[in-house]
């Protein structure tokens, strides 16, 4: 009986995502080969170009998977903690040690190799993060349940961001905000987070167009429009009262219509006025909530202050806090300016190197625009540009859909276990996928800002690989050991 | 799991990540089938950054004369892949007037990866650099003949006078370390690598220009993308206007000929720099262009050691020109009064004998005067033995000598490369004799500037200037446009304890050990040093300024193992100020003879 449970570690290791695991990092090094092969170059092999030694961190991290696999299952929980504090101390000292690679400390040498400890950081952060969660007794009740791995993730993304300066690496951890939906988090803090997003891009992108009567700004009308939508929206869910809707909106609408009629001979403030609205409707949910003792809808009358507020401070973090170069990336995204020679250069050619593939791609190692080196980091962040040019639409595609069947398999996975504990970090390995898969190839496609940050398994470079290795393969042997649990 | 109430969520999850895929298929779809401009952007008309290299700014004396400016030199290129087989390779090294072994073994260079990384058969790659005008001028009219080949212009340094070479710097090839740390260069940029090239190389180096290119697949030029509006032009950079006054400066580089040592002279009022001077030194243009890495690795190797800036690298005991900070601090701290009296027994004196012959009991400043080495034991004696406990008035009195800049860097200011000197602190004294193990006696030295305390010639040119300023100085510098009136450092002496130390300064020109080299009508303040050197000869040592009323030039002069600095540091900084003053030295016989005189054999002109 026992015998049939456990088992062998080799009959019950999933070899499909071992199989997806070995196609990926496969062909992730055929297209680092084509980017950084220039016509004349020697073997796959050969050490002294990227192919070649991204050969000898594959071999490396296929040593590591199957060392990872033939360790104690239990080791991994044991360990959590503890590897989680040593991971913290490490990157805090990292910048101590690194030296400075434009304008980021997060590498440090060890005799030839350069290793990224944040890439590392991952794995642990969700192995503790697992730990935590996956006691007997915890569960998400209320916000306070939350705090702790908050924490947990907060910590290693600020340290990341204030001392490393590497906003990408630490952006990762928001992918954790999924395995606490998943848990048992309100659905609504994921919404507030597309509000927030929505609400910056609008300020941000039409808080300089000014409106065609009075004054005030195209974005500030626009997102009062949506705070106030969003008002009514809740007064009227919570009310099964479809009626106050219209009345709502039509006395929203004569406000606006008066304005109108006033602008004709004062200059009305649309913005402040606006504003007022916002703040009306606030006040008038505080007062149903009270009134029908709904206070669930005091949080919406709350919220939509607070976005007040933060609207106003878009603009202020876009122009003081974020660096001048992260703020142009924005800026040449949303199309506010054009700079194909600077900021805009990598995106628009990488525009230009995979639209250039067509339908069927300019075949392997026969895509110009990476050749001419025309696309930069087209071996790492850009490395989905040199699949765009030479496999084409028909590649792109399919590199996209394998990597979509990665990560549905991972949560397959996710949800086979019987324990909690690991199938949370099942869902922190899926999401740290899906996360890094949506930034880095939304950035090549010219759909997010460019924030660096690698395509996992086909990228270039030792730390990043042997960072998805290890955050994979310790899923794999705790998803073996799935049997030797009780139910 | 059981009772999980959350379970629908997964579908939620997994819908993002469908979702997620979908939008970037579309994108896909959109960018690769419908978009038909990239396809023709890429086929045809593949973007160039093609760079435009700014002319460097020029440097200028304090008196607008021009010191450094630029040369144009120009680089040949080659692109491997648009030489054809019809390539007259023959009739390309007549031109340039190489043979063919040359441009064989040139060649196998340029494509080997390992010395060359970058290389690429679709990219130019530089096949001659650093040429000439008349060098490239054959091939120019014959480009035509020779596809894939370019010239691509550049400047080069160039020196009007062989003088200054520490205080102006070199400009190098940018190193792996720079281009890390900075976006703005990449391989094959030059920079300053030392001196005021490097201090301001980014006020020099202007702003790269850029030429946006279209060019074919086959990676020919096609002319310019969208007429050139993304074009930038280069920026020249911003010329340096500094305060040093180039007579001055070759001056004094002459008259230390055949010497190793250093003169720094700094206007008192402004601290602008007027001369910096470290002999050996090298002619600038040395180190420019093809020959810079050779002539480089010899001046690395020069046993005298051309490279070191020795007037702000070196460091020396004062010797007796810091009996004029001595007597200022024991005046600011009531050891002595202008009319305190100490008896002096000549060469007989103990614990230090007087070097010189002169009257007994002395005042403060006959003492100078003569430079009467008893006369300033007693006074360092007297102020340290007021207190039980040394350690407290040894402080106070170190913390007062600290704040003529000495036993420490100028902070605020553009000079590179300095030594901080070294004036002993109370834990070293502690630590070589036990806490209760050292008096007075034990650290005599001290007050005549020997033993532990170690001066730069530039500290030794600001002590001068904060005598002549009565009380501050404003950290040394070399730029002329920097308003350097924020950077005054106040001394906490009395301004009336100074004119009994300019009064005695004075006299040691009209009596004292300056008198020989003294020009009466300059009225000149000085104090001569001989530091004791314990690997060989003395140093002789001179600090002074004039004129005594209003100091318009303070000066510090060294010259390393050459005896009493009353014979050779004196008159170098003599006809110094004499020169800046004046215009001219008329003394031509004296600066002959200074300049002319070999001390050590070794140093070598470069």
């Amino acid at each position: 009986m026992r015998a049939s449970r456990s088992g062998n570690i080799w009959q019950n290791v999933d070899w499909i995502t071992i199989g997806i695991f070995l196609v990926l990092v496969f062909f992730g090094w055929l297209n680092i080969y084509g980017a950084s092969y220039t016509f004349d170059q020697t073997s796959i092999f050969d050490f002294s170009n990227r192919a070649g030694k991204q050969f000898t961190w594959i071999i490396g991290s296929l040593i590591m998977g199957i060392i990872l696999l033939l360790i104690d299952y239990k080791t991994y929980d044991v360990l959590a903690y503890f590897a989680y504090g040593a991971m913290l101390l490490l990157l805090l000292a990292t910048p101590f040690l690194a030296h400075d690679i434009k304008g980021s400390l997060s590498w440090i040498s060890l005799g030839p190799v350069s290793l990224q400890p944040a890439e590392f950081a991952k794995c642990i952060v969700a192995l503790a993060v697992a730990k935590y969660m996956g006691r007997y007794e915890y569960k998400i009740r209320t916000w306070r349940d939350l705090i702790v791995p908050f924490a947990l993730i907060g910590v290693p993304a600020l340290i990341i961001i204030v001392l490393q300066k590497e906003t990408g690496s630490a952006l990762v951890f928001a992918a954790f905000l999924l395995v606490f939906y998943r848990q048992g988090m309100s659905g609504y803090v994921l919404w507030i987070c597309v509000a927030a997003v929505a609400l910056f891009i609008i300020s941000i992108r039409f808080g300089g167009i000014a409106l065609p009567l009075g004054s005030g700004s195209v974005g500030m009308l626009s997102c009062m429009l949506l705070l106030a939508a969003v008002e009514i929206y809740f007064i009227c869910k919570e009310h099964r009262m479809r009626w106050q809707a219209l009345i709502l909106i039509g006395s929203v609408f004569l406000v606006y219509g008066i304005c109108l009629l006033i602008n004709i001979w004062v200059t009305v403030p649309f913005d402040w006025i606006s504003v007022g609205i916002v703040v009306a409707l606030a006040l008038y949910t505080v007062f149903i909530s009270i009134y029908w003792r709904k206070y669930i809808l005091l949080l919406v009358a709350l919220f939509s202050l607070f976005c007040i507020g933060y609207t106003q401070a878009c603009d202020f973090v876009f122009q003081k806090v974020l660096q001048p170069h992260q703020r142009i990336r924005i800026e040449v995204l949303l199309g506010m300016k054009e700079d194909p020679a600077g900021a805009g250069y990598n995106v628009n050619q990488a525009r230009i190197a995979i639209g250039s593939g067509r339908f069927l791609g300019k075949g392997y190692l026969n895509g110009t625009q990476t050749k001419l080196q025309f696309v930069p980091e087209q071996d790492t962040d850009f490395i989905f540009c040199t699949v765009g040019e030479e496999w084409g639409f028909v590649g792109s595609i399919g590199v996209l859909l394998v990597y979509l069947f990665f990560i549905l398999r991972l949560i397959e996975i996710a949800e086979r276990q019987r324990n909690t504990s690991t199938q949370i970090y099942a869902y922190a390995v899926a999401s740290i996928f899906l996360f890094h898969l949506t930034i880095n190839v939304g950035m090549v496609l010219g759909l997010l800002p460019v924030i660096g940050i690698p395509l996992p398994f086909f990228s270039y470079g030792g730390s990043s690989l042997w960072g998805f290795t290890l955050l994979l393969f310790i899923l794999l042997r705790l998803d073996a050991a799935r049997m030797e649990q009780l139910r | 799991m059981i009772n999980d109430q959350f379970y629908r969520r997964r579908y939620v999850i997994s819908g993002i990540a469908v979702l997620i895929v979908l939008v970037y298929i579309v994108r896909l779809f959109y960018l690769q089938i419908i978009d038909q401009s990239t396809k023709d952007q890429a086929d045809n008309n593949a973007l160039v950054k093609h760079i435009i290299y700014p002319s460097r700014g020029l440097i200028y004396d304090r008196n607008g004369e021009l010191l450094v400016f630029n040369q144009p030199i120009y680089e040949i290129t080659m692109t491997m892949r648009e030489m054809g087989k019809d390539w007259d390779t023959t009739a390309f090294c007549r031109c340039l007037d190489i043979s063919r072994e040359e441009f064989d073994e040139r060649l196998v260079e340029i494509k080997d990866r390992r010395k060359n990384r970058g290389y690429s058969r679709w990219t130019p790659q530089v096949f001659m650099s650093q040429l000439k005008k008349e060098d490239i001028a054959t091939l120019q009219e014959e480009l035509f003949l020779f596809p894939g080949v370019d010239i691509q212009k550049r400047t080069l340094r160039d020196y009007t006078y062989k003088a200054a070479a520490h205080v102006l710097g070199s400009v190098g090839e940018v190193s792996q370390n720079d281009i890390d740390r900075d976006d703005y260069y990449i391989r094959g940029d030059y920079s300053g690598r030392d001196g005021l090239e490097r201090t301001y190389e980014k006020q020099l180096r202007g702003e790269k220009g850029i030429e946006v290119l279209m060019r074919d697949v086959k990676g020919r030029i096609q002319g310019s993308y969208q007429d050139g509006e993304l074009d930038r032009t280069a920026k020249a950079g911003t010329d340096l206007y500094t305060t040093l006054d180039i007579r001055l400066q070759m001056l004094a580089e002459e008259l230390l000929a055949g010497k190793i040592g250093s003169a720094v002279a700094i206007e008192p009022k402004t601290g602008e720099i007027l001369a910096l001077v470290s002999n050996p030194g090298w002619n600038p243009k040395v180190l420019v262009g093809k020959e810079r890495s050779k002539n480089y690795n010899k001046l690395l190797h020069d046993p005298t050691k051309p490279l070191m800036n020795r007037a702000t690298q070196a460091m020396y005991p004062p010797g007796s020109t810091f009996k004029t900070i001595q007597s200022l601090v024991c005046l600011e701290q009531g050891a002595i009064t202008p009319n305190t009296l100490y008896p002096c027994s000549g060469p007989g004196s103990t614990p230090i004998k007087c070097t010189h012959h002169h009257g007994s009991p002395v005042a403060l400043d006959r003492a100078i005067e003569q430079s009467c080495n008893p006369y300033f034991w007693c006074a360092f004696r007297d102020l340290l033995n007021r207190d039980k406990d040394i350690h407290k008035p040894y402080e106070k009195w170190r913390n007062a000598v600290m704040q003529f800049g000495l036993g420490q860097k100028f902070t605020d200011t553009d000079l590179a490369e300095q030594s901080s000197g070294s004036i002993p602190s109370t834990q070293l004294y502690d630590k070589f004799y036990g806490k209760d193990g050292w008096k007075a006696i034990t650290i005599r030295s001290l007050s005549i500037g020997q033993g532990e305390i170690l001066v730069t010639p530039l500290q030794l040119a600001n002590q001068a200037a904060c005598i002549a300023n009565e009380g501050y100085y404003i950290s040394p510098h070399l730029n002329k446009n920097d308003s350097m009136r924020i950077h005054r450092h106040n001394l906490d002496i009395h301004k009336h304890h100074f004119e009994v130390v300019k009064e005695g300064m004075n006299r040691v020109m009209i009596y004292g050990t300056g008198r020989h080299y003294a020009v009466d009508s300059l009225h000149m303040a000085g104090k001569t040093g001989t530091a004791q050197n314990p690997h060989g000869r003395d140093h002789a040592i001179f600090i002074g300024f004039a004129p005594v009323e209003d100091p318009q030039i303070a000066v510090a002069v060294v010259v390393e193992n050459a005896g009493f600095g009353a014979t050779w540091a004196c008159p170098v900084a003599s006809m110094m100020i004499e020169q800046y003053l004046t215009g001219e030295v008329k003394r031509r016989d004296l600066r002959r003879r200074i300049g002319e005189t070999v001390l050590n054999e070794s140093v070598k002109k470069w």
